[in-house]
């Protein structure tokens, strides 16, 4: 079985400093994995390697077995894989509707289409409208996404990733800034959106990890030091000396 | 069908005014003609310099180059109409769009590789690259003299002979109804709501999975299509193109517009169309230092109404539906007479001096607001300064009523 995805030996170079220094990384199809690790350790840079926001300097990494170090961040999410970002990144001056509305086009194949009118794309809708459903973002359908609560623009940044109906969702730091009740909200949101999916996530807050990964990866200073159940990763003496212990 | 009527009337109360603008007083007499025809071309290059700023966050410095090349493609071919090819007048403008639209795909596919600063530039660029060419290239471009044709030698349709200042206006407003409402259609559809994701967001928008650089080429030439089909019209107006029409001068014209009516809704680039015409047609029967009022007019709006003259109308709208109207209007007519003796008063500030060194053959005498005035003296300036201190003084006191007024609106709309 191939997995939904797979890095091998994934370097990647800023200048002469060395980010990510040979990553391997798989992930099983419906897995629901976390990668965790000090500040500076490269997480972020390893989203951004993954959906081609940067370049690898060297390595493989493959979604569902294609291949796909260096392609355009637009055919990598056309293939299946959608993300979210760790700063808030939304459509500021459109509408919470249309920011979801604007998820969807191109999954549907209504790609470069500028002869029909949007409000009779029914598909596009429905699928907009039951999304907003599912972040309870429904009250504020017409609000301007720049307007939104934090929370809320979290929940839309979740709503955005998952409406093209990705397989695989990559999200970076999706509780960060949260209250607690706000972070037991986002974590049901995710365990909810990522059922039949295959989730790859970057959490801070470890009660979260816990409580959703099925397996976790420590990435400290650009390699990988262990990946395992939640469980066991709490008990490898490495990672507590690397990691968890100056916690 | 409630929905269709409420989305059609606006399009039926607008080709109604078309209909009835050139028959009222004013506007019946040939001068009014020509004026609206005027403002009907600018109304749609401006519209269309929106698709870049307003829908797609793209600033260009040089979108005269598709007007004015659309303009010339459409006088080659009035010409050939001249000289018999059986083309019926009132689709000659569509050439220019022809024209617009090749253009738009030849230089698009540069300048829309990159967005924000280097795309500005790369306007810039292109823009005084093809002005430099209409001089360069006499044989197509006819030099400074432009080239000409006349509009009323082509097969008569309906009678028609497109000599008349109101047939030749008809043609414009068609074309320009007909387009602005291809224009907003293309707000509505995939790419037109793309366009504004990547205005504000073109990372997300690749995430989301649209090549933002396709997007921005698609809005690109959407844009120079209207522009070259406006470069037509005017083509068809004044029965000349010359190198003016895709001069730096007009490219920084329309930014003028679309910034003056605001690029924020749909229907701002037309009014900003309209009133900066109107302003340049009317203030340089005036006074020559037209041009610094209008700069000054600008100036005014991009600081104090960052929106645009339809940001102003719609805010207001709104408030004197609440009922703070009353006390509104009690306020704006306190602050009338005042703002009025402050603008008479820098006017004669900038209109003595003016006269005095662009016109010294005259002297210091000169005609003022129907009065004579002696510059020489210090009467005038005295007056002058009189007016905007007066000014200032009633309108400090006039303004709380209107701030309080707006507040009250504010208040009683949430």
């Amino acid at each position: 079985m191939t997995s939904a995805l797979r890095l091998r030996d994934v370097h990647k170079t800023f200048g002469k400093t060395p980010i990510i220094r040979g990553v391997s990384l798989e992930v099983a199809r419906g897995e629901r994995h976390a990668i965790i690790g000090p500040n500076g350790a490269g997480k972020s840079t390893l989203f951004n390697l993954i959906s081609g926001r940067f370049r690898p300097t060297s390595g493989s990494i493959s979604l569902e077995g294609r291949e796909i170090a260096g392609a355009e961040s637009f055919h990598i999410n056309r293939l299946g894989l959608s993300r979210s970002f760790q700063v808030t990144n939304l459509f500021a001056q459109m509408s919470v509707f249309e920011n979801l509305r604007c998820g969807v086009l191109w999954s549907l194949g209504h790609r470069y289409d500028f002869w029909r009118d949007v409000d009779r794309l029914h598909d596009a809708n429905e699928i907009a409208a039951e999304v907003l459903k599912q972040i309870q973002l429904t009250s504020r359908r017409d609000a301007l996404a720049g307007v939104l609560t934090y929370a809320e623009q979290r929940a839309l940044e979740i709503g955005i990733t998952i409406a093209s109906g990705a397989k695989i969702i990559l999200l970076d730091e999706p509780t960060a800034g949260m209250s607690r009740s706000e972070t037991a909200r986002a974590v049901e949101l995710i365990r909810a959106v990522s059922k039949g999916r295959t989730l790859l996530m970057v959490e801070h807050d470890m009660g979260v990890v816990f409580d959703l990964a099925d397996r976790v990866s420590v990435l400290v200073y650009g390699r990988i030091l262990a990946t395992d159940a939640p469980a066991r990763i709490e008990e490898n003496p490495e990672v507590q000396a690397a990691y968890l212990g100056a916690d | 069908m409630g929905r269709a009527i409420s989305r059609r009337w606006p399009w039926l109360a607008a080709a109604s005014a078309l209909a009835v603008l050139p028959h009222l007083p004013g506007l019946s007499t040939n001068f009014g003609r020509s004026l609206l025809s005027q403002m009907g071309i600018a109304a749609l290059f401006a519209l269309s310099y929106n698709v870049l700023l307003g829908q797609t966050g793209l600033l260009s410095f040089g979108h005269a180059v598709y007007f004015g090349l659309g303009g010339y493609v459409a006088m080659h071919l009035l010409r050939a109409v001249d000289g018999g090819l059986p083309v019926p007048v009132p689709l000659v403008p569509l050439a220019g769009a022809l024209g617009g639209l090749f253009f738009g795909v030849l230089f698009g596919s540069v300048t829309t590789r990159r967005a924000h600063t280097v795309f500005a530039l790369i306007s810039l660029g292109i823009g005084e690259l093809v002005y430099a060419a209409t001089l360069m290239l006499p044989s197509f471009f006819g030099g400074e003299e432009g080239i000409t044709a006349n509009r009323s030698r082509g097969p008569r349709l309906f009678g028609l002979t497109f000599a008349p200042q109101i047939e030749v206006y008809f043609v414009i407003a068609a074309w320009v109804l007909l387009s602005a409402a291809l224009l907003h259609r293309f707000t509505r559809t995939p790419v037109g709501r793309m366009c504004n994701a990547v205005r504000d967001n073109p990372e997300r928008a690749e995430f989301v999975g649209y090549n933002t650089q396709r997007i921005r080429f698609i809005a690109f030439c959407v844009a120079a299509t209207f522009a070259g089909l406006a470069g037509g019209l005017h083509a068809l107006n004044y029965e000349i193109v010359a190198s003016e029409a895709v001069s730096p001068a007009r490219s920084g014209n329309v930014i003028l517009m679309a910034f003056c009516g605001g690029t924020g809704n749909f229907i701002g680039p037309v009014l900003g169309a309209a009133v900066i015409t109107w302003l340049q047609v009317s203030l340089s029967d005036y006074t020559s230092a037209w041009l610094l009022y209008l700069g000054i007019f600008f100036l005014a709006l991009v600081l104090f109404a960052p929106g645009g003259l339809s940001a102003i109308v719609l805010s207001q709208a709104a408030l004197l539906r609440t009922r703070a109207a009353g006390a509104l209007l009690k306020g704006y007519s306190m602050a009338l007479l005042p703002v009025m003796a402050m603008a008479a008063g820098v006017a004669m500030l900038i209109e003595m001096p003016y006269r005095m060194s662009t016109q010294p053959e005259l002297g210091t005498r000169m005609r003022l607001f129907g009065h004579h005035w002696d510059a020489a003296t210090p009467w005038p300036w005295l007056l002058a300064l009189a007016l905007i201190g007066a000014g200032l003084w009633l309108l400090r006191r006039a303004w709380p009523v209107v701030v309080a007024a707006r507040q009250l609106g504010a208040r009683s709309r949430d």
